[in-house]
């Protein structure tokens, strides 16, 4: 079930430069939401709506984690607390639950939408970033995982490089239920290969631009490959999360 | 107070959703029950399936948007056999819209629909994402022509709408020739052709360079058109384009149109259809009328 809620904004937190923290309230939306499934937000004047997944459920709020990319975020951003937001949630499809521990792989404003799996499930987790400045959530995902290793590609912080060396590492200790992921279509390649060369399912969390939000328009596309044959499936409705063995990467 | 008849067909209201924008309705009815529309005018199905144009296939413009979708859709068999069933459940008139490449494919396509149970028939000759056929065959007089009588000649009894594109020089010319066909209705406008670039990338942002611009910014086209074609034919008019509120599906009605179909104001909100439904019903007593049709081309043109 789809709804639209009026929610009001409970607080902001800016976390980096471009990057923001808005809890709001909507308990119709909470109820149901499940970990990598996204809301839609009206921007103003805007005649698109702005998808932004969902980081984390707590009661009755959920919180977003969003980067100021364009004028529908940039007004995300310029709203203060107690103002109501028109959104429509939860939608998509997202990240299923194992029993067995996972290891999430987030890369820079893909690391919010990985959140929710650690809180749901047992998790060791790689997150990656440009720099120090760009790091975000590591407290939260600190709180719930095992293992942390954070990565940046200049060494500001943690360590050196991209998030696959450091993925490769946890996967030759142990085998975990899944690699569940989110970030740059390129480092998402290199995970689903990489957990592949491991014999590990992986699930990653697609982006593309999107239209109605709800299955209708077609414009949010992503090729997946199907009994042999390739067919174009909705990022917002199929998806966001997607299989990475059914993805045809196109980067 | 807003029942319209069309072709014989009644509607309990002139809104209908609009083709490309609503899919096969399914994706819309968590919202509110379809049975309040006045009907639905389903994707653009095509003789056979279509895989549609590689993404980004949209972007976001000054009070509107562009797409390239280009007719991605299951195919006429699989949409009579997976979609239709469980839309004509829902007590609203469904609208089947034809797309195709080749005559042939628009007479088998047509054929198929024809037999199937929908309310009406959409011809779509003015897609503007597709390499061959669409908007090509809307767009002489000849071709529409006969494009048209070739459809008509296999849709029965079962109205045949014709969906006319804006990117014409004369579009009462185009209305004419959908006319002497014997298109038994007409809509329009379809999307405005355009396209969209990054200053930076110097890349356009549509995957196919140019898409189909909707939304609010092509609603005064949309009036005029409608005006236009109303003084050119008798037949029925849809009548759309950039209608998002029901101020903007008056306008369409006063300059000529019978009903309006609403598209991209549902994805800015879902619930657009009942509001600009409730707007109309409280216009239409305002204006002392008992029946939305007395004021169907009642503009007072200068």
């Amino acid at each position: 079930m789809v709804y639209q809620n009026f929610a009001s904004i409970v607080n902001y937190e800016q976390l980096a430069n471009d990057i923001f923290k808005i809890r709001v309230k909507c308990p119709q939306i909470a109820r149901k939401a499940q970990a990598g499934q996204f809301v839609h937000i009206l921007c103003g004047e805007k005649t698109l709506r702005r998808p932004i997944s969902i980081a984390c459920v707590d009661g009755d709020d959920i919180l977003l984690v969003y980067a100021v990319r364009g004028e529908g975020t940039q007004w995300l951003s310029e709203q203060k607390a107690g103002q109501k937001l028109d959104i429509i949630g939860p939608l998509g499809n997202g990240f299923p639950v194992f029993d067995k521990r996972v290891l999430l792989v987030g890369g820079g404003i893909g690391v919010p939408p990985v959140l929710q799996c650690a809180m749901n499930m047992n998790s060791d987790v790689v997150l990656g970033f440009r720099n120090a400045e760009q790091v975000i959530l590591e407290d939260e995902f600190s709180a719930k995982c095992g293992k942390l290793i954070v990565c940046t590609e200049d060494c500001s912080h943690g360590t050196h490089g991209l998030v696959t060396p450091s993925m490769e590492t946890l996967l030759r200790e142990r085998q975990y239920g899944a690699v569940l992921s989110c970030g740059p279509a390129p480092m998402l390649k290199a995970v689903a290969e990489l957990a592949a060369r491991y014999d590990t399912p992986c699930f990653v969390s697609l982006e593309e631009r999107m239209g109605c939000g709800v299955g209708a328009c077609l414009v949010c596309a992503a090729k997946v490959r199907r009994k042999d044959s390739e067919e174009y499936l909705r990022v917002c409705k199929d998806g966001p999360v997607f299989d990475a063995r059914e993805v045809v990467w196109e980067c | 107070m807003l029942n319209v008849n069309i072709c014989g067909i009644n509607f309990k209201n002139p809104v209908i959703t609009a083709s490309g924008t609503y899919g096969f309705g399914k994706d819309y009815a968590d919202f509110f029950p379809l049975e309040k529309l006045g009907g639905i005018a389903c994707k653009g199905t095509t003789l056979h399936p279509r895989p549609g144009n590689a993404p980004p296939r949209i972007a976001e413009t000054p009070s509107g948007m562009l797409n390239s979708v280009g007719l991605q859709n299951p195919g006429v068999d699989r949409f009579i056999e997976h979609e239709l069933p469980w839309l004509l459940e829902q007590n609203t008139v469904i609208i089947a819209n034809a797309a195709g490449a080749a005559v042939e494919d628009y007479v088998e396509n047509v054929s198929k629909m024809s037999s199937s149970g929908v309310h009406m028939i959409e011809l779509n000759i003015s897609c503007p994402n597709v390499k061959e056929g669409g908007v090509a065959f809307g767009t002489s007089c000849g071709s529409v022509g006969s494009i048209v009588g070739a459809a008509k000649k296999v849709s029965a009894n079962v109205p045949l709408i014709v969906k006319l594109s804006p990117n014409v020089s004369n579009i009462s010319e185009i209305a004419r020739s959908a006319e002497a066909a014997g298109a038994d209705a007409l809509s329009l406008i379809n999307t405005i052709t355009g396209m969209k670039i990054d200053a930076e990338t110097r890349r356009p942002i549509l995957r196919n360079n140019v898409g189909g611009l909707s939304g609010p910014a092509i609603l005064p086209v949309a009036v005029r058109m409608v005006w236009e074609v109303r003084r050119a034919v008798k037949l029925p008019i849809i009548g759309m384009g950039g209608v998002t509120t029901w101020r903007d599906a008056a306008e369409l009605i006063l300059a000529g149109a019978d009903a309006i179909q609403i598209g991209t104001a549902c994805f800015t909100d879902p619930y657009a259809p009942l509001k600009i439904i409730e707007g109309l019903e409280n216009w239409v007593k305002s204006q002392g009328c008992t029946n939305i049709r007395e004021l169907s081309g009642a503009v007072e043109s200068y």
